[in-house]
């Protein structure tokens, strides 16, 4: 049995040299395998009296067990080993830019619009949309802007013939709207109108934004509130917002709606017009076929270029339609 | 409307900085534009009086001057013509300085000292005038600060003003609003009437009452035109924005600043007979006071004599009739045009004068007498002369009637969102010039004055009285309403779920003008003829769209001038097109992609895109919309002729698709492999609803097939033919390889495809696959000549 000491060792030893997964099988076979020579010690067993048996029995096992354990921790070691080294084969530049397509972006002028109809939907207007190519009526008469109308010369309108034009604004959508329908009107107008103006601060087409909300019972007060609350939500900050009283053939009250923005060197607020605003005018539901008396209604409009230029910065109109995309990639 | 401050404090005087005056009237709706002062920034600058002037010694064109400042006289050495002894001018002294901060020192010129500069008005920045020094009048005090003489410590106001308030074209109109404002009464100037010293009338006939209601006229005899306009004129001319030209004309444009009334003024030697007040006959001519010759219109009110037109009424008067330094009789006009009669003539003529504006818009239909009378006495003190009778010609039908509105208390506090109480509303109105007629019982009836023509309805006066009361001091409430579900077709998506595929896919959104250069729109569409603007801003901008290619193609050309080769863009928008008498305006989706297929990276490789990689999005865009899109070979004048799809479901053709013609690209000068793509939006945005089908738990069974076949046989025949007999369990079709070579054959290709089948209920029996499968291939044979591929 001292023998059996020595085997343990030498397994140990041979365990601890082994370096491959196969050679630690090798050393299994030989120690603990059906022949091995650890497994053979129980033949010795039967040298031995009943009483000193079982003690004896007890040793081999634990010899055995010894090993094994060894084994099993040197198999651990190897495997992992083993492991790590393919891994390491694997490895690559997890820093190089990944594979496939590039993302595109959203025009500016999308993206404002899709803000602005986003909280309009939300208080429960409709999307409307509208001809561009407009007829005199739709655009002018029904607006309360008769031929002889001085507010015709703030319209450079441009004609394919008297009596057809490109819209010079979103409003005839409205009048549409009306004629088709029936109060009450929650709706918003976005789309193309057309100028004929083109200079730094000009464009010969720009995008507008109009609303209508028609009940039978609204007032100035509210259309504040939903001025206030839209150009808040859209600059995403608390600003002063004024009205100051202006003119508009198609509303009446009519008022210019000015945002507070930065100061002037004296120290005051500096103030910049963003929409226009107002009462719907008694003549344009009349020509809508709405009783004045029974209903009421407020209208804004908004250019969308003005508002995306203030809300991103771009300090030049024109980029909007040149489509460059080193200037269209910015906002995407 | 530009303005003097100092003159209208002369009328109204509040209690405010220049600022807050401004501040004041653009919160009341007259929006102050900008304003600058009336001279330029200067110190040092006294009235002088020269008082010797002698040769210089060694310069032809210098005088050595004495110049007084009322206590000391100082030698000044003076290159302007018109300096001379006597003269009171203005006399910068030795430290004074001049704008642009340019100081006066001694010096010497030409040998000769100099103490002082002797200064034109341009000098000063007072006006644009560069001709020799500014004359001051002769009683000028010397010595005394040229900008205290002068009052320069003033500011011209620009108000932009609404084109409804035509009585705020005046002095007295804005001090109206400034009085409203702050409370204040107004100072008008006294009128009185001037006595006739003799009898002589100017004979008027008004032959056109409707375009004008009333005309004015009288003779002021034995005037001297030589007389200049007084300083104090002049400048209240020039910081209103207008030169003085003579004592004449500066007199009536005085009048039309101060009351707002226009007038006129003829040499009454040359006029003929008498006024008469008339339709222009159709192409008669007339030489206008700014040198251009006019065909009138027969619509056209004219003032003319018993010969000639002489003025074109309200616009512009005639040069055979005008006054110059030798009139010495005139006949003076005041009257009040009809301004729906003016609208638009001036502009017709290519004419926009202050006359004009004023009389378009509506000018106070009582003010005529008052401004004569006015016009009269300034002149008079000017230019002397001896005045008659003044005639006046009136159609009272044809005058505007004086206005009665009501305005309902309920009904203004329902609009504005706020009762205001009787006494402030009561007080606002009765400030503004309006009369409170009779109190009614829910509110008051008004009667509008005669310089307000905007104020006609009840929704006028609201305005008005919420104006002055102030908006920012309304409430703020939020919409009330009924807020009704609303049907939201789930089947149908929206345009932006549309734009965001595109966006994912790569493509940059362009926004592109609506009307094109008919030069490119020709290469893409000749078939068809734009619609052309009357009035474009340019020819390359003339012609509406007959797609949405022209554009995006034009952006194409923009950016592969600026080194970008990759470019991958969509628009969404209206294309025009006539339709017989009528013109359709459909939404369209269109794309263009050039270059690269993938952006350039290390990992994604070189290849172009081509139409495989395109037609892929396309297909991706149906399945997401939930529609079915076949595609099939056709012909389109901007596409290339072997490589042009049409995309049609259910038998409508929903667009087009495929390569840039290489010629056209050629005339546009771009560069590369150029895919295009152009849909209706309306015929696609409506797909369907999804339907839940029953997962079959039975194995799928797949079988390949290779097959040699024409290359002029379209895939999609082969896939009919096969789909026809495949029988009903066929779960898939897929082409998985396509080959042409030379080992085929010319015209030959290999189509390899791969057929699934699946029961829903069994599995599929090896019989009855292998049968179908070989009745594929029987058929293929049979019907496209296709033969199996060993």
């Amino acid at each position: 049995m001292e023998n059996l000491e020595q085997l343990v060792q030498d397994g140990l030893a041979a365990v601890e040299g082994a370096d491959s997964l196969q050679a630690l099988d090798h050393i299994r076979v030989e120690y603990l395998g059906k022949k091995g020579v650890i497994t053979q010690q129980a033949k010795t067993l039967g040298k031995l009296s009943a009483e000193e048996r079982p003690a004896a029995g007890q040793k081999i096992n634990e010899a055995k067990g010894q090993v094994e354990q060894a084994i099993n921790a040197r198999r651990s070691d190897l495997e992992r080993v083993a492991i790590e080294q393919k891994l390491a084969g694997e490895s690559i530049d997890v820093t190089l830019p990944g594979r496939g397509q590039d993302l595109g972006g959203l025009h500016p002028v999308t993206r404002t619009l899709q803000r602005i109809e986003q909280f309009f939907a939300r208080a429960g207007y409709t999307v409307e949309q509208g001809p561009e190519i407009e007829d005199d009526y739709h655009n002018f008469e029904a607006l309360n802007i008769p031929g002889h109308h001085p507010a015709r010369a703030m319209h450079d309108t441009f004609y394919f013939n008297p009596g057809t034009l490109l819209r010079t604004h979103t409003s005839p959508v409205q009048i549409r709207t009306m004629e088709a329908g029936k109060p009450p009107f929650r709706m918003i107008c976005p789309g193309r109108v057309y100028r004929c103006d083109s200079d730094m601060t000009h464009t010969p087409m720009f995008h507008q934004v109009e609303g209508l909300l028609v009940e039978r019972d609204v007032s100035f007060a509210d259309l504040k509130s939903t001025v206030e609350e839209f150009l808040r939500v859209f600059f995403e900050r608390d600003l002063k917002v004024r009205f100051r009283p202006s003119y508009f053939p198609f509303t009446e009250p009519s008022a210019e709606v000015d945002i507070e923005w930065g100061r002037e060197a004296d120290g005051s607020i500096k103030w910049l017009e963003v929409m226009g605003c107002g009462m719907v005018h008694p003549k344009v539901f009349e020509h809508c076929g709405i009783d004045a008396e029974e209903y009421r209604g407020f209208a804004f409009g908004l250019g969308v270029e003005r508002l995306a230029m203030l809300r991103y910065g771009v300090n030049d109109l024109r980029m909007f339609f040149e489509n460059d995309l080193r200037f269209l990639r910015q906002f995407r | 409307m530009k303005f003097s401050e100092q003159w209208l404090r002369e009328w109204v005087n509040p209690n405010l900085n220049t600022q807050a005056l401004m501040d004041q009237i653009t919160m009341a709706g007259l929006e102050v534009d900008g304003f600058e002062p009336v001279a330029g920034q200067f110190q040092g600058v006294v009235v002088g009086e020269v008082v010797g002037v002698e040769p210089h010694p060694d310069a032809d064109k210098l005088r050595v001057c004495q110049v007084s400042n009322g206590t000391d006289t100082v030698q000044v050495v003076c290159g302007a013509p018109n300096v001379r002894s006597g003269l009171k001018v203005p006399f910068a002294e030795v430290g004074a300085t001049l704008p642009g901060d340019f100081r006066i020192k001694k010096a010497k010129l030409r040998g000769q000292p100099s103490e002082g500069m002797l200064c034109s008005a341009a000098e000063l920045q007072l006006s644009e005038d560069h001709e020799g020094l500014m004359e001051l009048p002769a009683d000028a005090p010397v010595g005394k600060s040229l900008s205290e003489y002068l009052k320069l410590d003033d500011v011209t106001i620009d108000v932009d003003l609404t084109p409804n308030r035509a009585d705020c074209l005046s002095i007295r109109g804005i001090a109206r609003e400034v009085g409203v404002l702050n409370s204040l009464v107004v100072d008008m100037p006294e009128i009185a009437p001037v006595e006739a010293v003799h009898s002589e009338v100017p004979n008027i006939s008004v032959k056109a009452p409707a375009g004008c209601p009333r005309y004015l006229g009288r003779v002021l005899r034995n005037v001297n035109l030589e007389a200049e306009s007084p300083l104090w004129m002049q400048e209240k001319l020039r910081r209103s924005g207008i030169r003085s030209i003579d004592a004449a004309v500066d007199v009536t444009n005085y009048v039309m600043l101060e009351l707002g009334q226009p007038m006129h003024a003829f040499d009454r030697d040359r006029i003929s007979g008498g006024i008469v007040v008339r339709m222009a006959e159709q192409g008669e001519k007339l030489v206008l006071l700014d040198g251009q010759e006019v065909a009138l219109t027969a619509d056209t009110l004219v003032i003319a004599d018993h010969e000639k037109p002489v003025a074109i009424a309200g616009v512009m008067g005639g040069e055979n009739s005008g006054v110059n330094a030798g009139t010495r009789d005139l006949v003076l006009e005041s009257a009040y045009f009809d301004p729906i009669t003016l609208a638009g003539k001036a502009r017709h003529y290519g004419l926009h004068t202050d006359a004009s504006h004023r009389f378009e818009r509506g000018v106070d239909y009582q003010l005529a007498r008052d401004a004569m009378e006015r016009c009269t006495s300034l002149l008079i003190s000017i230019v002397g002369g001896e005045p008659g009778d003044v005639v006046e010609v009136i159609s009272d039908t044809h005058l505007p009637d004086a206005r009665v509105i009501d305005l309902r208390e309920g009904r203004l506090a329902d609009v504005l969102g706020l009762a205001i109480d009787r006494t402030t509303v009561e007080e606002i109105l009765t400030r503004l010039g309006l009369h409170i007629d009779k109190l009614l019982k829910d509110g008051w009836r008004v009667s509008v004055p005669s310089f307000r023509p905007d104020l006609s309805i009840e929704e006028d006066l609201i305005e008005e009285v919420g104006r002055i009361f102030g908006y920012n001091n309304l409430p703020v409430t939020e919409p009330v309403g009924a807020l009704g579900l609303r049907v939201q077709e789930e089947a149908v998506r929206p345009v932006s779920a549309i734009q965001n595929y595109f966006v994912a896919c790569g493509y940059q959104e362009a926004i592109t003008y609506s009307f094109v250069d008919p030069r490119v729109q020709q290469l893409i569409d000749p078939d068809r003829e734009g619609i052309a603007l009357a009035n474009p801003i340019s020819s390359d901008l003339s012609v509406m769209r007959t797609s949405l290619w022209s554009g995006l193609l034009k952006t194409v050309s923009h950016n592969q001038n600026r080194q970008q080769p990759r470019i991958r863009l969509f628009e969404t928008g209206l294309r025009f097109v006539k339709n017989g008498a009528g013109i359709d305006q459909q939404p369209m989706l269109a794309g263009v992609v050039v270059g690269g297929q993938l952006p350039e990276n290390w990992a994604n490789g070189r290849r172009n895109a081509d139409f495989f990689d395109v037609k892929g999005e396309l297909e991706s865009l149906f399945r997401l919309l939930g529609i079915q899109v076949e595609c099939s070979a056709s012909q389109h004048p901007a596409l290339h002729p072997g490589q042009t799809a049409e995309l049609v479901r259910d038998g409508e053709r929903v667009g087009w698709f495929g390569t840039l013609h290489p010629q056209v690209q050629k005339n546009l000068e771009l560069n590369g492999t150029i895919l295009m793509f152009e849909l209706f939006l309306e015929s696609i945005v409506s797909g369907y609803v999804p339907n839940f089908k029953e997962i079959s738990k039975f194995p799928e069974v797949r079988r390949d097939l290779a097959i040699i076949i024409g290359s002029d046989v379209a895939f999609a025949d082969v896939e009919r033919v096969a789909k026809q007999h495949a029988g009903e369990r066929l779960t898939a079709l897929r082409a998985f390889d396509v080959y042409e070579g030379e080992s085929l054959g010319e015209g030959n290709r290999s189509l390899a495809l791969s057929l699934f089948w699946q029961h829903p209920e069994r599995t599929l029996n090896e019989e009855e696959v292998h049968s179908l499968f070989n009745g594929v291939i029987d058929a293929l044979k049979a019907e496209l000549g296709a033969t199996l591929r060993s």
